[in-house]
This record gives structure tokens, sequence and C-alpha cells, in this order.
């Protein structure tokens, strides 16, 4: 279990957390959704490990993770299969090729450098590195961000295929991409009279 | 011959007949396979160490401090003097290794160390949360980010290198060097000779850079394309 007890986390002057607690059960499927600025992609951070709380406690969170940001972060000069490669230690090239058929990438772009792919074959890149990684837990911020109605379903079907029982933590401001995604939605929100980026907790919804 | 200030200056054409009697003789190659040794391993050396050091620089930021002085030394004291003051401790047949490595070091060192500090925050993050190895990390995210700066870096230490390399055995003239042959041309009055050196100087210069910088980008295209 996943478990962020009263955790706060300021930047300088701004406080983008206070007292904010969450509890994810393992192998489930959470969507953080709230007002942009409410500290979504905060909560990733520190679920990742890439930000420290300044006071509260995170635990339970598993050693190795995998995870789409919110910008690609793909090496640019290298094809969609060395991308994969790189971030995927027991991957093999076949493996990686056919993952991102799946997602509906040509095989006349397998060869090419992803600098040279559209906003959305970058996407479905990232999110092949994401699922094919070796992971317990998986991080999708924002991960379908600019996806057609196709593309959209077509990778949230695969995420459903490759999560095997693994824990799914996603940021969306779309109900469904939750629905999609069968996922539960926990609400960060301010309290009631605060300044949304002062106060937060969290309210669970549709589990 | 063209008299110019009371000194027979030699025409492109006496130019281009002595070079092509030099060319013809093994001293002319054996001096410019001497030369080209002694600056090619000057840059390579500088090329490793200002790599290596602006690397230790990043991590370890006292060494940048420590290296700061030296950098703008070299950036703004006359190369003759590093070379007259070089001369007291060392022979004039290593002078021009240390000076090409002295005159590359700054420039390498400086354009790395510029695109490490520069490079993908993102890239890095990424890196740490899929538990890259050190060495892919090295391979896929740090050298194609640092490409730009490492070609502009080098293309502009090959030239450097060559300038003040024959700057070197000019003035500690070395047995058997390209600067010896020049220096001897000049004490000589031979005008022919000093054009064709200078020339063959220019042309060395200009090919050296345009190989390494296409080996440079051949390595890249390779690493791209794996």
């Amino acid at each position: 279990m996943i478990v962020f007890e009263k955790v706060s986390k300021s930047f300088g002057e701004k406080t983008v957390l206070k007292d904010f607690s969450l509890e994810i059960a393992p192998g489930s499927t959470v969507c953080l959704s709230g007002e942009s600025g409410a500290g979504k992609t905060t909560v990733i951070k520190l679920l990742l490990g890439l930000e420290a709380p300044d006071s509260g406690r995170i635990t339970g969170v598993p050693e190795i993770c995998s995870a789409v940001f919110q910008e690609d972060r793909l090496c640019e000069s290298f094809s969609a299969v060395r991308n994969i490669l790189i971030a995927c230690r027991k991957v093999k090239a076949d493996q990686a090729e056919s993952a991102l058929r799946e997602l509906g990438i040509g095989k006349e772009d397998l060869g090419k450098c992803v600098g040279a792919f559209s906003g959305g074959m970058k996407r479905r890149v990232a999110i092949a590195r994401a699922m094919l990684a070796e992971s317990e837990l998986v991080v999708l911020d924002e991960a379908f961000k600019g996806l057609d109605e196709d593309n959209l379903k077509k990778s949230a079907d695969f995420v459903r295929r490759y999560a095997r029982g693994r824990t799914i933590v996603m940021v969306s401001h779309s109900g469904k991409e939750a629905e999609l995604m069968q996922a539960g939605t926990v609400k960060i929100q301010p309290v009631p009279g605060e300044s949304r980026d002062k106060t937060h907790c969290a309210e669970k919804a549709g589990f | 011959m063209l008299p110019v200030g009371g000194v027979l200056i030699a025409s492109p054409w006496d130019t281009a007949a002595r070079l092509s009697e030099l060319v013809r003789g093994i001293a002319f190659w054996r001096s410019l396979g001497q030369t080209f040794g002694h600056i090619a391993s000057g840059f390579l050396i500088g090329l490793a160490l200002g790599a290596a050091l602006a690397a230790l620089s990043v991590k370890f930021p006292v060494v940048e401090d420590l290296l700061r002085p030296y950098v703008f030394m070299v950036k703004s004291v006359p190369v003759a003097s590093f070379i007259v003051i070089a001369l007291v401790w060392m022979s004039s047949k290593s002078l021009s290794v240390f000076i090409s490595f002295l005159m590359v070091f700054p420039v390498i060192y400086s354009n790395i160390l510029q695109g490490i500090k520069s490079s993908d925050r993102q890239l890095s993050e990424m890196a740490v949360v899929f538990r890259i190895p050190a060495g892919k990390r090295f391979l896929y995210i740090t050298l194609p980010g640092l490409k730009s700066h490492i070609v502009s870096g080098c293309s502009t230490a090959l030239g450097l290198a060559w300038k003040a390399g024959v700057a070197a055995e000019v003035i500690g003239i070395p047995y058997g060097t390209v600067g010896e042959q020049l220096y001897m041309a000049k004490v000589h009055f031979d005008t022919a000779e000093l054009f064709a050196w200078t020339a063959v100087i220019v042309v060395m210069s200009i090919a050296f850079e345009k190989f390494f910088l296409a080996m440079l980008r051949l390595f890249y295209r390779r690493l791209e394309r794996s």
C-alpha cells in the first residue's frame, strides 16, 4: 500500500501541498484529477522520488518505477525502438517493435529518429517505454494528452493489457480517460475557504 | 620573383615549383609526419583531459574554481610567451605537443563544461526513474546532448593547435620538423620555400580538421543508427 501521510511541499514561497494524505492499494489503477496547479504533478514527483517532502511521510512506494512524464522525454536523435531499449533492460528489439506496432506506429517509422515524429507518435513511444519497462509502479502524467479518439482507445487498451497487475497512478483532466482505464478517481482539491495552492486534501471517488 | 620593399618575393609559380621539388624529397614527408604527430598528440591529449576535467568540474565545483584562472590566462596571454617560458624547462622536441595541448585544453574544457551545464534536466530525471545504467546514460543521453558543443569546440581547437604548434616549432627549432624548415627558409631568404611550407601547413590544418570532424560526425551517425 502506497501511503501519503500529511505530506507538505513548498517551492520557495509557494506551498504546493499541505497536509496531503492519500492511500493507493497495490495493483490498483488510480487517476489523480483536479484543477491546474492543484499539485498533481508534485504528487507524481514525490511518488517517483524526484522530490522529497518537506514534512509528512510517504511509505510503500515500490523501488522500481516507470513513467510517462508530462513531456515526452525521449532521446530525440534515436529511433523509437532504441528509445525503448535504452530504458528497458530486458526487452528485445522485436518485443519493442511489436509493442509499437500495437500502438499504431507504422513499420516504416520504426527506424526513423523520434525527433521527426508527430506529438501523438512521440506520446505513444513514451507509453510503450513505460509499459515495457520492468517496474512495480507505472506513473502516467497526462500520458494520453494530444491523442486522437482512435489512438486514445488503442493506447488505453495497450496500457491495461500491459499493466499485468502493477499499480498504475495516472494524472488526467479527462473523465473519459479515467473511464477507459477503469481507474478509481482521486480528486485533489483545495480545502474550502483556502486558496487552491495553500491546502489540499484527497477526496476518493469512483472506487 | 617580385621585388617588394627591397626583398625578392616569390611569385605563386615559383612557390608551386618549389613545392613540387619539396614533395619529391623524403625530408619533406619526414618533417610533415613529425609535426603532424606532435600536433595531433597535443590535440588529442587536450581533448581527453578537457573532457575529463569538464566532467569533474560538474561533479566537484572546486575543480572549476581552480581551473578558471588558467583558462583565463591561456585566453589572454600571447602564445609566444608560453612558448618561450616552456622552452626554459622542456626540450624543443616535445614543445609543440605541450603548446598544442595548452591551447586546445581550455577551448574543449569550456565548451564541454557549458554543454554539460545546459544539458536536458528532464532527460536526466527520466534516466533516474528508469534506472538507466551509467554507461547507457553516457552513450545515449550525455554524448548526443554534447554533440554541438564537441563539434564546435574541436573545430576551433584544431585550427589553434596547428597555429600554436607550428609557432612553437619555429621558435624551438626542433630537428626535422615543419617549423624548422620554415625557420631555415626565413634565414636563407628563400621566400618560395617559405610560402610553399606555409601552404602545406594551411592544407594540413584544413585537411586534419575536415577529417577529424568527419570522423566525429560518422561516430554520431553510427550511434544514432545503432
